[in-house]
């Protein structure tokens, strides 16, 4: 059995995820994803149904694996009760363990996210932490974001919140000794391994792409090459 | 389908939600948007209903928003949200209470998995122990905070100031409601009304007064899609979700929206914005967005917090044409003050969302 699908196999998520795919289309049909992207979940069913070693890598170098959004809308729908969308969980998983995920401007991103969310788990014990969300990354969030930036410790103040104090409350800081917990939960269930993975593969491409590590960060983090729409754009 | 038979169908989809005594643990999306909903939510069940409701200084994030973008793997995942189940065992609770949908999801994925593979559990087990020496009970229920405000939709109902109706027509305010997909797409059984005729919002909205909208793409993702959001080259992908909706719902003129999620209200209320930016265009009524809620914040409106308690002024999109509609008491010039009355300043106008 080649490397892949050895890897697959180890994920219980393959098992809640996939039997018998009868390429109905269904998951197709209702996914956010296939309306946005070149993306057809009932395609990723068909390849890891089909246990194609060569397939499947071509699959896990590829941004077609990172258009799903996750929203499990296909888990609702599927007559065979498959998760089109737990599928991707795993090829994603594997992807970045095995190493191909820097072949794809889309999987490129990940460096992004674990230097963002990924990194903010760890430091701060949430996912997002607002003193790290900048207006000028997040324009999107409003001239509203832009003011509570500016305010930040008074908005939330005013609104009943604990931030960065002792106790209870909303955005309270993290007591130390819970973030060494969560430190040794990621060095002993593999989120640390993962995390080193993504820096090393990432700082390797960059060196092939000629990039600074903070050019490359930028890079993954803005840069959209327009070809992954429905229609060719 | 005729709605009596409708009707029939939502009343199978109940699931049981505890009375009181909950371990309570936070949403990091809403406490980083939405920071007074959980303080209004903590609120109505201590002060106004007299809940026994446990926080523990010690929760984190459940690593959700981590997981489902793909850079935490599904084994940490689980032991972190062990962690917090220990938390909740050494705390004496078994009624276990989450604040965000993503999380909600993920809770029941993972005890489904573990009922499916007990070995996957007694795993966990030793990992937690290994690194935190702690042990764990799974909780006896899990409920989204929204099931235990649908629990208490009638007793808030009762304690009325103001209800969801037009004061200048009479009519019922119609309201879009948003559930988020991670609340019973993947466990229908799991949600109030699964995922076929989710009840939970709707059953507040008509609790207190308004009427429900229907339109096609009303299941449709707000699309957040994890990484379709967090990375700034694939936002494209986020804002047409939620511009799908939105020209879905527009012709049905919806009074406002009522969320589930934590970041759906974020998405409805912020590409709302941009998308007048962008295009010139707004789907209210005279030039304003439709006003988007979370479901506590709604609530408060209905039992007459002040507006500015319940954080209304941190949403993009105008929210005043509620209150207006509402009758609901509010001081203008309070609106961006600090909590002894200090001038914030003013948030910037935008050049085609209209604000009041
Ligand atoms: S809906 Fe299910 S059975 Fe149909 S193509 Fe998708 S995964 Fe296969
Ligand atoms: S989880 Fe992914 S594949 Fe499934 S419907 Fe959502 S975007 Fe499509």
């Amino acid at each position: 059995m080649g490397k892949i699908k050895d890897y697959l196999k180890n994920d219980i998520r393959m098992e809640e995820g996939l039997v018998a795919c009868i390429q109905c289309g269904t998951c197709t049909a209702i996914c956010p994803a296939a309306e946005f992207y070149n993306y057809d979940p009932r395609k990723i069913a068909n390849i890891v149904q089909s246990q194609d070693e060569d397939q499947i890598e071509q699959l896990l170098r590829s941004d077609t694996i990172w258009y799903c959004g996750e929203c499990m809308s296909c888990v609702t729908r599927c007559p065979r009760s498959n998760a089109p969308g737990m599928l991707i969980q795993v090829l994603r998983a594997a992807s970045q363990d095995l190493g191909y995920f820097t072949d794809s401007e889309k999987g490129r991103q990940q460096l992004a996210l674990k230097r963002t969310v990924g990194t903010w788990i760890v430091e701060h014990g949430y996912c997002i932490y607002p003193r790290k969300l900048s207006y000028e990354n997040h324009p999107e969030a409003g001239l509203i974001w832009k003011w509570e930036q500016e305010h930040l410790d008074e908005v939330h103040e005013r609104l009943g919140s604990n931030f960065d104090g002792e106790g209870p409350g909303v955005l309270r800081k993290i007591p130390q000794e819970s973030l060494d917990e969560l430190q040794r939960i990621f060095d002993i269930t593999g989120a640390t391994e993962r995390f080193r993975k993504i820096e090393e593969d990432s700082a390797r491409k960059a060196r092939e792409m000629g990039l600074s590590d903070e050019e490359y960060f930028h890079k993954v983090y803005t840069e959209n090459s327009g070809k992954h729409g429905r229609d060719p754009q | 389908m005729k709605l009596a038979g409708k009707k029939r169908i939502w009343a199978d989809y109940q699931k049981e939600i505890p009375q009181d005594n909950y371990f309570y643990v936070r949403s990091c999306i809403r406490q980083n948007f939405f920071p007074a909903s959980e303080v209004t939510f903590l609120r109505i069940l201590r002060q106004e209903l007299g809940k026994d409701i446990y926080e523990h200084i010690h929760h984190t994030t459940c690593s959700g928003i981590g997981y489902h973008s793909d850079v935490i793997p599904l084994e940490t995942t689980m032991t972190v949200v062990a962690r917090q189940f220990a938390l909740m065992t050494e705390a004496g609770y078994e009624n276990y209470a989450c604040s965000c949908i993503t999380s909600f999801g993920l809770y029941s994925e993972i005890l489904e998995t573990w009922k499916h593979f007990p070995e996957v559990l007694e795993k966990v087990r030793r990992d937690l122990k290994a690194a935190t020496g702690r042990e764990f009970e799974v909780p006896k229920h899990l409920a989204h905070a929204s099931d235990i405000i649908y629990k208490m939709r009638h007793e808030i109902a009762s304690r009325a100031r103001y209800k969801l109706v037009n004061r200048y027509t009479g009519q019922p305010l119609r309201v879009v409601e948003h559930i988020g997909c991670h609340y019973s797409k993947m466990f229908p059984s799991k949600g109030v009304g699964g995922a076929e005729y989710p009840y939970v919002l709707a059953g507040m909205v008509e609790a207190w007064g308004g009427e429900v909208v229907d339109y096609p793409e009303r299941r449709h993702c707000c699309g957040f899609g994890f990484r379709q959001y967090l990375v700034q080259a694939n936002r494209g992908y986020s804002v047409a979700n939620t511009q799908k909706k939105f020209e879905s719902m527009a012709p049905f003129k919806p009074d406002m929206i009522i969320t589930n999620c934590p970041g759906c209200p974020y998405f409805l209320d912020r590409w709302q914005y941009v998308i007048a930016e962008m295009e010139g265009k707004t789907y209210g009524e005279n030039g304003f967005g439709i006003p988007v809620f979370t479901y506590e914040e709604v609530a408060g409106l209905v039992l007459g917090y002040d507006p500015w308690d319940l954080g209304l002024q941190v949403h993009q999109t105008a929210v005043e044409p509620i209150l207006d509609k509402m009758g609901v008491a509010y001081n203008p010039e309070k609106k961006y003050l600090g909590k002894d009355g200090q001038n914030l300043g003013h948030p910037e106008t935008p050049a085609y969302s209209k604000v009041y």
